[in-house]
C-alpha cells in the first residue's frame, strides 16, 4: 500500500504530534478569517517554503499530495474568470491549497504510533469514568491488520470473474466480498475469546 | 462484546477495501468506487449505532493519515479539502441509514434497506457534501448542488444495490445483519 507518510526523516518527526495538531487547528482556523489576498499569497509561499525545507526529495512526495487538487484548481479558475471576480477567486484557490498543504505537511512529518498515542491521551476522559479503550486500540489496529487481507481478497474476487468473463467485473462480487468480511469477523471474535477476550486485555 | 468489536472494525476495513479495489462496473456499465456503497451497508447491515462507529472508526484512520479513501487519499488534509463535507455526513448518513432500516420491518428488507441508503446515504450525505464544498470553495447552495448533482444518479443505483444487498445478507448470514437481530 502506498504510504503518505515523508520519505524522509526531518527535523519536524521529532516535535510533539500534539503540539503540531493545535497548530494545524489554529493556522486553519486563521486562513479561514482572512480575506485578504496578500495574507493568503504570503501563507502559500510560507506553505511551500516548509516543504522546501527538509528538500528536494520531501518537496516532490509533498507536491504529489497536492496534485489531487488539480481539478478544483481549474474548475474555481473558470468559474470565477466567467464571473469577472479573480480576486475573490484567487483567494479561495489560495486558501484551499495551504489549508491541504499545512495538514498533509503534519501528516506527512508524524509517525503513525505518535498519533495513536494522541488518540489515546484524548480519551484519557473516557477512562476516567470508567469506560475501556481497549476497545478503540484493538478495533484500530484490527483495522490495519485487515484492510490489506480485505483488498487481497477483493482483488482475488476480481481476478475470478475475469478468468469468467470479459466484462468489466459487477457489482455482484460485493455480495461475496461482504460475507467473507463478516465471516473474517467472525472467526476473529471467536479468536480474541479463545484467549480471554477483553477482560483479559490490560488497560 | 468481542463480535461486535470485530464487526466494527472489519466494516472499517471494507468501506477501504471497497475505495480501494478496482472500479467495478454499474448495472448500466459505468464504472463507480465503492466507497460510498460501503456507508450504506455500514447502516444497512450493522444499525445506526454500530454502523456510525465503524464508519467513524474509518475516518479516525483517514485522520491519522492511512491512505484509505477511494484512490488512496487520506491525511488530515482531506478535511480541509473541498470533498470533506462528505467525509463530516459520512457516520451521520451511516447512522441514519441504519435507523431506519431497524424501525422499518415491515415488507421486504429489501426495499426498506434501500429506502434507508437514498434516506440517509444520498439526502443526508449531500447535505453535508454540498454545505462543506459552498464553503470550502466560497460558492452558495446552489452552486454547489449543480456540481454535485452529476454524482446523485450513480448514488441512487449504489442505494437500490445496497437494498438487494443487505437482504441477501440477511439470508446468508443472519446473524450478522445486526439491524435485524
Amino acid at each position: 500500500m502506498i504510504s503518505l507518510t515523508s520519505p524522509v526523516r526531518t527535523r519536524a518527526h521529532a516535535w510533539p504530534a500534539g503540539a503540531k495538531l493545535a497548530a494545524l487547528c489554529v493556522a486553519t482556523v486563521l486562513l479561514f478569517k482572512a480575506q485578504n489576498i496578500w495574507v493568503h499569497a504570503g501563507a502559500f509561499i510560507g506553505m511551500l517554503a516548509l516543504y522546501r525545507l527538509p528538500g528536494p526529495v520531501f518537496f516532490r512526495a509533498g507536491l504529489r499530495a497536492l496534485k489531487v487538487l488539480w481539478p478544483f484548481v481549474v474548475m474555481l479558475a473558470i468559474y470565477h474568470l466567467v464571473t469577472r471576480t479573480p480576486y475573490v477567486g484567487g483567494v479561495i484557490v489560495l486558501r484551499m491549497l495551504t489549508a491541504v498543504g499545512l495538514a498533509t505537511l503534519v501528516t506527512m512529518t508524524t509517525q503513525l504510533s505518535d498519533l495513536i498515542a494522541v488518540v489515546r491521551w484524548l480519551a484519557t476522559p473516557l477512562r476516567g469514568v470508567g469506560l475501556k479503550t481497549t476497545y478503540l486500540e484493538t478495533a484500530i489496529a484490527l483495522v490495519i491488520r485487515f484492510t490489506p487481507v480485505l483488498l487481497a481478497k477483493g482483488t482475488k474476487l476480481i481476478d475470478a470473474w475475469r478468468a469468467r468473463s470479459p466484462r468489466r467485473p459487477g457489482w455482484r462480487i460485493i455480495l461475496p466480498f461482504t460475507v467473507l468480511a463478516l465471516d473474517d469477523a467472525d472467526h476473529i471474535a471467536e479468536a480474541l475469546r479463545a484467549r480471554g477476550g477483553f477482560d483479559a486485555m490490560e488497560t | 462484546m468481542e463480535k461486535n468489536v470485530t464487526l466494527i472494525a472489519l466494516f472499517a476495513a471494507l468501506i477501504a477495501a471497497l475505495g480501494l479495489i478496482p472500479q467495478i462496473a454499474l448495472p448500466f456499465g459505468v464504472p463507480i468506487t465503492a466507497q460510498s456503497l460501503g456507508i450504506m451497508l455500514c447502516g444497512t447491515v450493522l444499525g445506526a449505532k454500530r454502523g456510525a462507529l465503524s464508519v467513524l472508526l474509518f475516518l479516525l484512520l483517514v485522520a491519522l493519515g492511512l491512505p484509505l479513501l477511494a484512490g488512496g487519499r487520506g491525511g488530515l488534509g482531506v478535511f480541509t479539502s473541498p470533498t470533506a463535507g462528505f467525509l463530516v455526513g459520512f457516520p451521520i448518513a451511516a447512522f441514519v441509514t441504519g435507523l431506519i432500516t431497524e424501525t422499518w420491518r415491515k415488507g421486504s428488507l429489501a426495499v426498506s434497506a434501500g429506502v434507508a441508503s437514498v434516506i440517509g446515504g444520498i439526502v443526508v450525505l449531500y447535505l453535508f457534501g454540498i454545505s462543506g464544498f459552498a464553503l470550502v470553495t466560497g460558492k452558495t447552495m446552489g452552486e454547489a448542488t449543480v456540481v454535485m448533482a452529476a454524482f446523485i444518479p450513480g448514488d441512487i443505483l449504489k442505494a437500490a444495490i445496497a437494498g438487494m444487498l443487505t437482504a441477501a445478507l440477511a439470508k446468508a448470514r443472519p446473524a450478522s445483519v445486526l439491524s435485524r437481530v
